[in-house]
């Protein structure tokens, strides 16, 4: 049997009182400020009620325009509820840091890696931050990292900003 | 009795070493798998009993590139992978081949996009591109025929340890218990 939903709402509003919660399609979405995010994770993987024990994904949205540009989404998984969860908090562009939550869910690690690797948020506390896909040295000709799903990123690449071995 | 009647009676053909070796060369390419993507599926069918690459001598795959004269690149070459298969490449001895499986490998194909090669011919001297994605297991097979060909119409290198020795001396050769 699924979890029911206000018991999830529940457990997040004790830790965060004006969580949004949003709905679509029977899937349950909780926005919640950044200061706050790593609690309510804690709260929903450690209370026994709700017991979110899988992090399934942890990625980002650039939405380009926004003030605060950048959206990072966990999608969580109780194992014994066989219930889902989508979390997603927003962060600023010119301070692009969360905590890491790799001491709540080890598998964290390589989500946070990507999602660092792909558009550049900051796990603060994350035990090896290196990029992931990418090579270690991926910049532009003034030396700043890149970070390709950024929005102002071209498709297409950028020429010289990686290189080939010789023929 | 001339020269010519005694040997074939004898049973003997007249030839050149480098014919020789250019036929022997051509009808026992040994190709280094490089299956990356998806192509490499299908160059896996060309290698099983359908198609059937031991017709031609090519059946025995080599997994290690010192034994092998025929890279196969099938797959999408990202900029990170453009490194290995260029050291994979390094350690083949020559001469060698390369054939370029797949429009990925031979133009970057749907991929126009940041992290893949486009066309591996930037870092690796190609001889055969096959069209395709992924190219049917006979469209790898007409490429292995045209590069039989190509092997069949080239010089080999001949060392000739008796007067081009250089450094190495024939005492050097004989090993003694
Ligand atoms: S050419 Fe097509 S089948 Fe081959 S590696 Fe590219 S996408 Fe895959």
């Amino acid at each position: 049997m699924a979890l029911d939903k206000n018991i999830i709402i529940n457990v997040a509003k004790n830790i965060a009182p004006n969580v949004d919660v949003i709905e679509h399609h029977g899937d349950l979405t909780l926005v919640v400020g950044r200061d706050v995010v790593t609690d309510v994770l804690a709260e929903l993987k450690e209370n026994p009620a709700t017991d979110f024990n899988q992090c399934v994904d942890i990625t980002a949205i650039d939405w380009a325009r926004k003030t605060d540009r950048f959206e990072v989404v966990y999608i969580l998984y109780s194992i014994p509820n066989k219930t889902h969860v989508r979390v997603k908090t927003a962060v600023r562009e010119d301070k692009p840091h969360l905590p890491t939550v790799t001491d709540l869910w080890e598998g964290a690690n390589w989500y946070e890696r990507e999602a660092y690797d792909m558009y550049g948020i900051i796990f603060d506390g994350h035990p090896d931050l290196r990029r992931f896909y990418m090579p270690e040295d991926f910049m532009d000709a003034d030396g700043e990292p890149l970070y390709p799903l950024r929005k102002d990123f071209p498709l297409a690449g950028i020429p010289g900003s990686l290189p080939l071995p010789q023929k | 009795m001339g020269l010519n009647e005694q040997l074939q009676r004898d049973g003997f053909v007249t030839t050149t070493v480098e014919s020789v070796i250019t036929w022997a060369q051509k009808n026992s390419l040994w190709p280094m798998p490089m299956g990356i993507s998806c192509c490499g599926i299908e160059m896996m069918a060309f290698g099983g009993p359908r198609s059937d690459s031991a017709r031609f001598g090519s059946e025995r795959f080599s997994f290690s590139p010192r034994q092998a004269d025929l890279m196969i690149v099938a797959g999408t070459v990202t900029y990170k992978m453009a490194w290995v298969v260029k050291k994979l490449w390094d350690q083949m001895p020559e001469p060698k081949w390369c054939i370029a499986m797949g429009v990925c490998t031979s133009t970057g194909g749907m991929f126009r996009s940041y992290p893949v090669v486009q066309g591996i011919d930037q870092f690796l001297p190609v001889d055969a591109y096959v069209s395709g994605c992924p190219p049917r297991p006979e469209a790898l097979m007409k490429s292995l025929l045209y590069i039989q060909e190509k092997v069949a119409a080239s010089k080999p290198q001949l060392i000739n340890l008796g007067k081009d020795a250089g450094d190495v001396r024939r005492s050097d050769l004989i090993v003694t218990p």
